[in-house]
């Protein structure tokens, strides 16, 4: 899940709510899509882009982490799926953008709020990838950590996201095989390559379970965007399906999870699990993870040092179309 | 694994027996003769794609609009995929149990068959453009002809890349025209980067021993006959984009084709080879 603490409205009963309030509402729990042009609260509009634009700036942020391994990457086989899955993340960004403009916000004006800090991105992406077994991880417990909330989310109320969930999802589940691909081979592989995947998988297991946010009784956000089905499940609900899928993966790797209070509950059906450090989860959503800066920086430095590119593309585009109008002038 | 799908193998296995087919009827494939020239040849076609993809794969995620991310990224894994068929072709006509991968990555520098103009480094997106057009002109000429090479294999190959490189050529072009023509400072920079760049150029049409070698055995066109093709193109393209062909000879820097490079060369090999030199005989 690449959306973590959007700030949602107010909730209303439905006694406070004006007419028009009631009848979007009424055509939300129907299960109809909500499309741009039609009336939506202002509420319902503004949650939407925060939540919308928190996951684009994660898709283009989130290329610099497996962005860091092309280059090194093992084989050309390799070399060319990271290709094809990083390219794929900038690809769901440039939906997600084009989503939220449906909504009445620009694309750079989202990209001037990623650059100021007035917008983030998940926590994940503030963390290292220090060896090839990252690479696996990353597939393999990011990904599938965002497919837990981006499944339900092609069910969500707004169109245009719904939409854009659905080819996302697609992608995103070949990534999350790739990423277990790769530590199938790392886990069966030399002592190195096996020390290498345990590694990655201690140091990326918390900060996937912080993906989800903070628990329910902390999040004050949830009801809200519920209601609007513009949030899906709770974060306690899909943390916990997350759980369950993935110690039986990394069982069948021959892996370590690293929570020694990690305990399957017959009575629950559920595995008892330890919660992640909440305070370095608030510390990296504030800035002092241990590559915000670098993620940012190197985020704000291409886009400034594109400048020039995209101001000569305009300055050629505005010339093309007052040549053509001059020569549509001499035509007449 | 638990809880994710299978994936489908049938096309892989379609895809080898086809190969496997083409083989035997690719008399180049085992010719004695030829081996030595054509497999250098083939490495060479390989590792200009491989330098040139790794090259354009260092902007992941840094470039200067989204669009371009997913261009550049697309570009690369392109030439990475054309890697594989041309290094892998290599491997078998060397017929000395190497694989693409071992040619990928654990060849030096001195073995190494690229032009130096793939290898220089990426600069601002002015060089890395202007690098890349360059190179388009000449790879789509290039491989427009070697999809009527005496070798199936080759040609079969050729006609695969040109369809992905006729795009390459569309999108350079059209950048090179379209920043060269923007505003002052996109023009300057694009100036600067052609004057930079255009001294490595003459080395793909410099021929010698091998390539009059696999000319010969009808495998790949002279060199030189491409050349007018390359410079109408090239021409027309920097006409458009309102800039000054550089009076600097082209053919200045060259012996990337033979194995003597710029200093660039060691410093990609050890970052792309780290993993496989670090830990020998791993599987990945």
């Amino acid at each position: 899940m690449y959306a973590q603490m959007v700030k949602s409205e107010g909730m209303k009963s439905p006694e406070e709510m004006s007419p028009e309030e009631r009848a979007f509402q009424e055509r939300v729990d129907r299960g109809e899509k909500i499309e741009p042009k039609e009336w939506m609260p202002e509420g319902y509009r503004k949650t939407l882009i925060r939540q919308m634009g928190q996951h684009a700036h994660s898709e283009i942020v989130g290329q610099l982490p497996e962005g860091n391994w092309i280059t090194r990457a093992p084989t050309l086989e390799r070399k060319a799926i990271l290709l094809a899955k990083v390219q794929d993340e900038a690809g769901h960004g440039l939906y997600l953008y084009s989503a939220a403009e449906t909504l009445g916000v620009s694309r750079d004006e989202l990209m001037e709020k990623l650059h100021s800090g007035a917008m983030k991105y998940s926590s994940i992406f503030n963390y290292p990838t220090l060896t090839w077994a990252d690479m696996g991880a990353v597939g393999w417990l990011v990904d599938g950590a965002a497919i837990m909330n981006q499944v339900p989310l092609q069910r969500t109320s707004y169109g245009p996201y719904s939409r854009a969930m659905i080819r996302i999802c697609k992608e995103e589940s070949f990534h999350q095989r790739q990423g277990y691909a790769i530590m199938m081979k790392m886990a069966q592989g030399t002592p190195e390559q096996k020390e290498m995947a345990q590694d990655a998988l201690n140091r990326f297991w918390y900060p996937s379970l912080m993906m989800f946010g903070p628990s329910d009784k902390d999040s004050v956000h949830s009801a809200q965007s519920m209601a609007w089905k513009i949030k899906m499940n709770t974060n306690d609900e899909l943390r916990q399906k997350f759980v369950d899928e993935t110690v039986p993966q990394a069982k069948y790797l021959g892996l370590t999870v690293p929570d020694e209070t990690l305990k399957w509950n017959e009575e629950r059906g559920h595995y008892d699990f330890a919660e992640p450090d909440w305070d370095e989860f608030f510390e990296v959503i504030k800035g002092n993870g241990p590559c915000n800066e670098e993620r940012l920086g190197a985020r704000r430095e291409a886009w400034d040092k594109g400048a020039w590119f995209r101001d000569g593309l305009t300055a050629y585009a505005e010339k093309a179309a007052a040549r053509r109008a001059a020569s549509n002038v001499a035509a007449e | 694994m638990p809880s994710l799908p299978d994936v489908a193998t049938p096309d892989v296995v379609t895809l080898a027996e086809r190969a496997a087919a083409a083989q035997a009827q690719d008399p180049h494939v085992a010719d004695v003769a030829l081996k030595t020239a054509f497999f250098d040849w083939l490495c060479r076609m390989g590792d200009n794609s491989l330098i040139l993809g790794h090259r354009i794969s260092e902007w992941c995620g840094h470039g200067p609009v989204l669009e371009e991310d997913i261009a550049l990224a697309n570009t690369a894994l392109d030439l990475i995929g054309h890697t594989q068929m041309w290094l892998g072709l290599a491997a078998e006509v060397e017929g000395a149990g190497r694989s693409a991968d071992d040619l990928a990555f654990l060849r030096d520098a001195m073995k190494f068959r690229n032009l130096k103009l793939v290898e220089l480094p990426n600069g601002d997106m002015a060089v890395t453009l202007m690098r890349e057009f360059l190179f388009d002109a000449f790879h789509f000429e290039l491989l427009t002809a070697l999809t009527k090479s005496s070798s199936p294999r080759v040609a079969e190959i050729a006609a695969k890349a040109l369809k992905e490189v006729s795009y390459h050529l569309e999108r350079s072009s059209d950048l090179v025209v379209r920043l060269g023509d923007g505003t002052e400072e996109s023009h300057a920079r694009m100036q600067a980067a052609l004057n930079k760049v255009w001294g490595y150029t003459g080395e793909m049409f410099a021929e010698d021993a091998i390539d009059d070698a696999v000319a010969e055995a009808g495998i790949a066109p002279a060199l030189s006959d491409l050349l007018p093709f390359w410079q109408r193109t090239v021409g027309e393209v920097l006409e458009e984009a309102t800039l000054r062909q550089p009076e600097q000879r082209f053919d200045a820097h060259s012996g990337g084709k033979q194995g003597r490079h710029t200093e660039h060369l060691g410093y990609i090999l050890a970052e792309m080879q780290f993993l496989q030199r670090a830990y020998p005989g791993a599987s990945w």
